[in-house]
Order: structure tokens, then C-alpha cells, then sequence
């Protein structure tokens, strides 16, 4: 079972909950929210870094670069509509994640690496 | 001679940047989303740190021009002197006006700064190459982003097209004054270090021509222009843009943290 992710923003939070007025909230809120990832240097995976408002994926790039890229921390930005990320249920922990705890055999801990093997 | 035009040149450069890095910072926590409003301010930041390579520069020259005098620097540069030293193109110290005015002037400076600063990479005075040349990497940003934003508005909704109309409307007088040259220009040009601005107007226009294109604006006829502002004779805003500048300064002069 899929959860949507609410995800307050700079001129959408509510009033009731300290944002600003309805009329600002309106303005924004056509706006979708997009995650954005980065990659800090070569070789390294994008990491989830936050998320921002954009009309279409161009801006949401360019966005991210002025908010995220300001001091160096990327050569590489991908953005993708928070729409289309799927979470999992925070309810669903105890029979998604527990049944693992008591299974050390999938663990690769029960044999010796030979030194010579390196990066592991 | 050539010391003065270089100084004069630097001075310039300097108080065009300087003015409208001020300018787009009055934007600072009022964008319209907070992802622009941070694009605006670095922006701004980008032209500020233009202009004070510029005034370093123009500042090292004074005194090595007049070893006798008070030593200036680049803050006694930006902030103790008065509306008729600053050589700021007026277009720079307009007032903002709405988000499609502000981004249309930033999209009309962004582009004769690219061609600028793509001929200054070449001049013959080693500072002003280095500085065009750090900067262009900037501008190439600006252009692209206002360029972008001048599409999206004059293509957007009705709304948006005629608010970027009349911000076409309300600029366009301005746009002018940067393409004809100042007697320091000319001297400049004169000297080998400066770029004559006319020789910049027609590509500027080429890119004004296909960039509004794309959004669906008239390019006006080219028509008459408003002058002045690079010998001194300003537009009642400056004064006002310097009162709130230079208030710390003026006040508690030498002032520090």
C-alpha cells in the first residue's frame, strides 16, 4: 500500500499550521514539488538532497542549481516530480523490516577475505 | 592619459554592476517563490563580486596615480561617492517594478555583459581579461536563466504577456545608452584596452530579436533613447538607491565589525 508524501513549502504551509495567507498558498500550490539528486563528484551515486518548487523539469534543474549547487557540492543534478516517488508505508515496518533481524546467515560474515581483496 | 581612462574604464564597469546588484537584492526575501527569489540574489551576489574586482582594480590605479593624495579603496569607492561620480547606465538604477520587469532588464544587461565580457577576455590590459573572464562564466548563467524567463512570461498567459509588454514598453528607452560611448570609452578604445560599444548593439539586438521571438514579443523599433547616465546626469532614483547604500558609511564613517 502506497503513502503520498505531504511535503510542506516555502508559501504553501497552511495558516493553520504558521504559513502564510491563502493567497500566496494558492499561487504556489500550482507549482508541482520536485526531489532533487545530486552527485557530488565522478564515480560517486546522486544523493537525495531535498526538494524545491518548479513549473517543468528545465526550471526544477535550474532551480535546483541556484539552491543546491551553491557552494560546490555537485557536477551532476537529476530532478524528479515527487508525484511519481512511492513510499512505503511507515505502518508496514513491522512486517517489512523485523522478519530480517533474526536472519544473520544473510549476512556475508562467515568466511574470511583473503587481504589481497581490496574495496570490500 | 591612459591611466585616467583605465581608472575612469574600471569606474564604469564597477558602478553598472554595483547599482544593479543593489537593485535585484531589494528583491532579497520578496521573490515570488523561494527558489527564484534565491536565483535573483545570486544574481545580485555575482554582479556585486563584478564590481568589486572592478573597484579593487580602479582603487590600485588612484593610488598608484596620485601616491601623494588619501589612499582610497574599493568601499570609499562604492560608498563616499556622490550621485555625479556614479557612471551606472540609468537603466541599471530604474526601479524594479514587478517580477517581468525585473527579470526583462536583468535579460537586457545579462546580454550586452555576455558580449561585453567575451571581448574583454582578449584586451590588452591583463586585469580587465582576467576579471572578463571569470565573470563570463557568471553572465553566460544570467543569460541563460532571464532568457528563459522572458520565454516563459511573454509566452505564458495573457497575463504574463502583457505585463512583459509593458515592461518591453517601459525599458526599451533605456536599452540605448550602453551602445554609445562615453569620452572615456572612446579614450579606451583610443588607449587598445576598452571595447567600443556600438560594435556590440548589433549581435545584442540579434539575441533580443530571437529570444522574443521564442516569447511571442514585438521588438520595438529601435527609436529614441534616453542618455546620461555615464557622465553623471542620473534619473532621481540614484540618489535615493545611495541614501540607503551609503547611510552606514556616511554616518559612521569607517565603520566596522
Amino acid at each position: 500500500m502506497n503513502i503520498r508524501l505531504t511535503k510542506y513549502y516555502y508559501g504553501d504551509i497552511p495558516e493553520e499550521k504558521g504559513g502564510g495567507s491563502a493567497a500566496k498558498s494558492e499561487s504556489t500550490a500550482n507549482w508541482p514539488l520536485w526531489e532533487v539528486f545530486i552527485r557530488s563528484k565522478q564515480g560517486l551515486d546522486h544523493k537525495h538532497v531535498g526538494s524545491l518548487h518548479a513549473t517543468d523539469a528545465k526550471m526544477a534543474i535550474e532551480n535546483a542549481r541556484d539552491v543546491y549547487t551553491r557552494r560546490m557540492e555537485g557536477i551532476s543534478i537529476w530532478v524528479v516530480e515527487s508525484k511519481y516517488i512511492h513510499a512505503s508505508n511507515p505502518d508496514d515496518a513491522e512486517a517489512f523490516y523485523e522478519p530480517a533481524n533474526d536472519k544473520v546467515y544473510r549476512h556475508p560474515t562467515f568466511y574470511d577475505l583473503p587481504d589481497e581483496v581490496k574495496h570490500m | 592619459m591612459s591611466s585616467q581612462a583605465l581608472i575612469n574604464y574600471s569606474l564604469y564597469l564597477a558602478d553598472n554592476t554595483l547599482i544593479l546588484a543593489q537593485r535585484n537584492a531589494e528583491w532579497c526575501g520578496h521573490g515570488p517563490i523561494l527558489e527564484q527569489d534565491i536565483a535573483l540574489t545570486n544574481i545580485s551576489l555575482d554582479l556585486l563580486g563584478q564590481s568589486r574586482s572592478f573597484y579593487q582594480y580602479a582603487a590600485t590605479l588612484i593610488n598608484e596615480a596620485n601616491p601623494s593624495a588619501t589612499p582610497v579603496s574599493e568601499d570609499s569607492l562604492a560608498f563616499r561617492r556622490d550621485v555625479y561620480d556614479f557612471k551606472n547606465i540609468l537603466i541599471t538604477e530604474l526601479p524594479n517594478g514587478d517580477w517581468g520587469n525585473t527579470i526583462l532588464r536583468q535579460f537586457f544587461f545579462s546580454a550586452y555583459q555576455f558580449l561585453l565580457y567575451q571581448q574583454m577576455k582578449q584586451s590588452s590590459d591583463a586585469t580587465l581579461a582576467a576579471i572578463a573572464e571569470k565573470s563570463l562564466k557568471e553572465v553566460t548563467y544570467h543569460l541563460r536563466w532571464s532568457s528563459e524567463w522572458v520565454i516563459r512570461l511573454g509566452d505564458g498567459t495573457e497575463e504574463s504577456h502583457d505585463r512583459m509588454t509593458s515592461a518591453v514598453e517601459n525599458l526599451w528607452s533605456f536599452t540605448g545608452e550602453v551602445f554609445e560611448a562615453a569620452p572615456f570609452e572612446k579614450d579606451a578604445v583610443e588607449a587598445g584596452f576598452g571595447i567600443d560599444p556600438a560594435s556590440l548593439k548589433s549581435a545584442w539586438l540579434e539575441k533580443v530579436t530571437e529570444i522574443f521571438t521564442e516569447a511571442t514579443l514585438a521588438v520595438p523599433p529601435s527609436g529614441w533613447m534616453q542618455t546620461g547616465g555615464k557622465t553623471g546626469k542620473h534619473s532621481e532614483y540614484l540618489g535615493f538607491i545611495l541614501a540607503e547604500m551609503q547611510f552606514l558609511q556616511r554616518a559612521y564613517p569607517d565603520a566596522s565589525w
